[in-house]
């Protein structure tokens, strides 16, 4: 299945969870996610299943004012 | 000169007290080290920070970020910068708290994107949801009245008009405003956005504000170490003749050197 990580496309495998997302996109700590606009805990991850076309955030610290 | 601030005249948000009236932001540095050499100097009560998809803009965030920040223990306030919706702003904030372990939050809900000005309905509507959630909700607000009063009945325990928009430099464009806000408003009340030179700090402080959060004033001066500290000065400054308390203008020359006793003085 589809779904967009940080706006793009990625290819996931059915039942794949927030955790497999981060895996895909190699993402380093710190972040943190929300899916289709809604923030997903961290302790949530490894079991928050995604669906096709879901939108995932992975968000870190930036500057800012 | 800040080093020196008294504890018993501590800034004081949701019951935690800051020894400086300075908040200040992050972004724009020339460097990282400018950066964290201006926070040395001025050593604020807060410095902001944001979220941004990882790996957008390496320059400005990364693990290097995160150490640069870790490092300058001092507390963070972050902000949901750009958010254009309630949900945006409620998710950002949830976001947060996560990745900076703090309940604080600088609460922008953007309406219009040329002047950054907030979308006032629906910062309400983001407070009250974000003050029941347990945030401690500071919201970037324009200086009207009203709204600064509907923020406060949902639980805002102190309240950030802005000066101006976002990085004009522009200095109090509604002196009256702003200082109507602090005659009707009884909550800690930070001139937030706007500020371009120290003296406009000041003066926001000796009309009674409680601090300032600045930014851009700083981050793009040519020397922003030196200007990060004659902010702090002037902050400091204008606290100090606040709680010393103002003469009130006359219309009238009154002599402040005696006249009893001037040579050569004979009645016209």
């Amino acid at each position: 299945m589809q779904v967009l990580i940080n706006a793009q496309p990625v290819e996931l495998p059915e039942g794949a969870t927030v955790a497999d997302a981060l895996a895909a996109l190699q993402a380093r700590p710190p972040y943190a996610v929300a899916v289709n606009t809604q923030f997903v805990p961290a302790t949530e991850h490894p079991r928050h299943p995604l669906h096709a076309g879901d939108r995932v955030e992975v968000i870190s610290p930036v500057t800012g004012g | 000169m800040h080093n020196t601030s008294s504890t018993d005249d501590a800034l004081v948000l949701y019951g935690q007290r800051f020894s400086s009236r300075l908040l200040l932001g992050t972004a724009r540095y020339p460097s990282p080290a400018a950066l964290k050499a201006a926070v040395e100097r001025a050593r604020p009560a807060m410095v902001t920070a944001s979220l941004r998809r990882q790996g957008s803009n390496p320059a400005e965030s990364g693990q290097g970020f995160w150490e640069l920040l870790s490092s300058l223990n001092v507390p963070v306030l972050p902000n949901t910068a750009n958010c254009h919706s309630v949900q945006e702003a409620i998710t950002t904030a949830h976001m947060a708290r996560e990745v900076f372990n703090t309940p604080w939050i600088k609460l922008e809900v953007i309406g219009d994107d040329y002047t950054l000005q907030p979308d006032t309905l629906n910062l309400v509507a983001a407070a009250e949801t974000l003050v029941r959630e347990g945030f401690y909700v500071l919201p970037y607000t324009t200086y009207d009245l009203v709204l600064c009063k509907r923020l406060v009945d949902v639980g805002c325990q102190a309240v950030m008009p802005w000066a101006a928009p976002i990085g004009t430099g522009r200095g109090p464009m509604n002196p009256y405003a702003l200082q109507v806000l602090r005659e009707r408003l009884d909550v800690p009340l930070l001139v937030d956005a706007g500020l371009g030179l120290p003296s406009h700090a000041c003066q926001v402080m000796e009309w009674g504000y409680d601090g300032v959060l600045l930014n851009t004033a700083v981050a793009l001066a040519q020397d922003p170490v030196a200007m990060a500290g004659a902010f702090a000065d002037a902050v400091q400054a204008g606290r100090a003749a606040r709680l010393a308390g103002a003469i009130e203008p006359q219309q009238a020359a009154q002599p402040s050197t005696p006249l009893m006793g001037t040579p050569f003085w004979h009645q016209a």
